[in-house]
């Protein structure tokens, strides 16, 4: 079973990845994309746990690291979304979670994970970057994440529900 | 004391689910930084670079047929466009192109280069270069701030890195890295892209920095190497062509200048250059390849030729 969760959501979130450079540039707002792959680990997070989510964080950060068109330094996007992971798992009460809670940990898990890995480039200078275009994208990131809510998130953890229903009902 | 650790661990076991091991979150965040410190030291010859290219061999093809899948759905919003808009571009586009059309007629480049390579022109004939054509299939977020877009050629199509990349409109570009059937592609406007420019008119030279400002419209920054050169608004600038015409060749189109500051500090000028080329609707490109190389798909030979 391990395994199999394991598969589905890696291609959960590669199926994300892939939406996120080829569909969504064509509704991107200023270039800026909903980040699919980091609702999918918040997804993770609320229905899993921190642990699961922190794993399949670092899984995605390094896929998004790697996979074309990425140029960035390798590792940035894992350290953000192991972040976000962490993060986000311990939002999570063991009540199902309301829809509101829902939109406040995915707004509250964009902005760290935007920011981190925008914090990650000031440290690295790759590239360097004014502070205020920073903050721009980071704040549009996290009104698109916030918009594909209600149309991502039911769906993925859904998924992880079915995939392994929770451990105490 | 006991109690307390007892007291500690019965709480650990109740948060079980809440909380994850402590060495399994250690693990993740050192190899998080293992993996940034390996790539960044490593520069182009970074240990992450194969495994880039592995990654790349099973997501290039699932991005170029998802892309291919949705294209007639991303040009969906083209048919609704109104009448009244539409003819509101066709106005806009003759007025462009009856400026163009005086610009290229006066273009003192052209004149210039014409006069300094006249001798050279047969030879220019044999150096002739092909073009590859290939479409852009997937972009990178503006979230992970750099600009490169995937495009669906690859090693098979005759690509290799630092080769130049163009559309229509002007220079698009430089190939980073390839895999067997895409290449990622870095954009001029990109903050750590660097152009050598050379102004039309002037035929001075500088260097095109990408400003990796947000948005499609995206400027470049052009400092002139000599400082007693003002470049003057509206000039063109092309590229000023590397040896061996890697990563750049020379005389593509790049922009035109918009406005020009003098600094007095550093000793030289600065201009801003807005490109020709429409980077948010970037689609069909062609990458510089030499004449002669075998590809997958029809190679457009420099007399226009389709091989």
């Amino acid at each position: 079973m391990t395994a199999v969760r394991a598969i589905v959501a890696f291609l959960a979130v590669s199926v994300a990845l892939v939406l996120q450079v080829t569909l969504f540039p064509h509704l991107a707002w200023q270039g800026i994309v909903p980040n699919l792959c980091l609702l999918v680990v918040v997804a993770a997070a609320l229905t899993r746990g921190p642990q699961f989510a922190a794993v399949l964080g670092f899984a995605a950060g390094v896929t998004l690291d790697l996979a074309p068109p990425a140029d960035h330094v390798a590792g940035r996007w894992a350290l953000a979304l192991v972040v976000v992971g962490y993060v986000a798992g311990r939002m999570r009460q063991d009540v199902r979670p309301s829809a509101t809670a829902v939109v406040a940990t995915v707004a509250a898990s964009s902005f760290v994970g935007t920011s981190v890995f925008a914090l990650s480039g000031l440290v690295l200078r790759d590239p360097a970057m004014a502070v205020p275009d920073l903050l721009e994208v980071i704040l549009v990131a996290v009104a698109w994440d916030v918009l594909l809510t209600p149309l991502v998130l039911p769906l993925v953890m859904a998924m992880f529900h079915r995939l392994e229903p929770a451990r105490n009902p | 004391m006991v109690d307390r650790e007892k007291r500690w661990r019965g709480t650990d076991r109740l948060e079980e689910r809440g909380r994850p091991s402590r060495s399994l979150m250690v693990a993740l965040l050192l190899a998080c930084l293992t993996l940034i410190t390996l790539d960044y030291h490593g520069g182009s010859s970074s240990p992450m670079e194969p495994v880039r290219r592995v990654v790349g061999e099973a997501f290039g093809p699932v991005e170029t047929g998802t892309a291919t899948a949705i294209r007639p759905f991303t040009s969906v919003p083209r048919w609704f466009r109104s009448h009244d808009a539409l003819s509101d571009d066709i106005a806009k586009l003759q007025a462009e192109n009856s400026r163009l059309r005086s610009e290229v007629n006066t273009a003192g480049y052209d004149r210039n280069r014409l006069a300094e390579f006249d001798g050279l022109t047969a030879a220019a004939d044999d150096l002739g270069y092909a073009l590859v054509p290939a479409r852009v299939v997937g972009l990178g977020p503006a979230q992970s701030f750099s600009r490169t877009v995937t495009i669906d050629a690859g090693s098979r199509a005759g690509l290799r890195p630092d080769m130049t990349v163009l559309n229509n409109d002007g220079l698009v570009g430089r190939v980073l890295r390839v895999t067997n059937s895409t290449a990622t592609v870095l954009l001029i406007i990109d903050g750590e892209s660097v152009v050598g420019g050379r102004v039309g008119e002037s035929m001075e030279v500088g260097f095109l920095h990408g400003r990796g400002v947000l948005g499609n419209d995206g400027r470049l920054d052009l400092e002139l190497a000599d400082e007693s050169v003002v470049p003057a608004k509206g000039d063109t600038v092309v590229t000023w062509g590397s040896n061996g015409g890697a990563p750049y060749v020379s005389g593509i189109p790049v922009g035109r200048v918009t406005t020009v500051y003098s600094s007095l500090r550093e000793t030289s000028q600065r201009a801003v250059i807005d490109p020709y080329v429409d980077f948010g609707a970037l689609d069909l490109v062609g990458v510089v390849v030499p004449s002669g190389t075998s590809s997958d798909r029809a190679v457009i030979e420099a007399d226009g030729s389709l091989r």
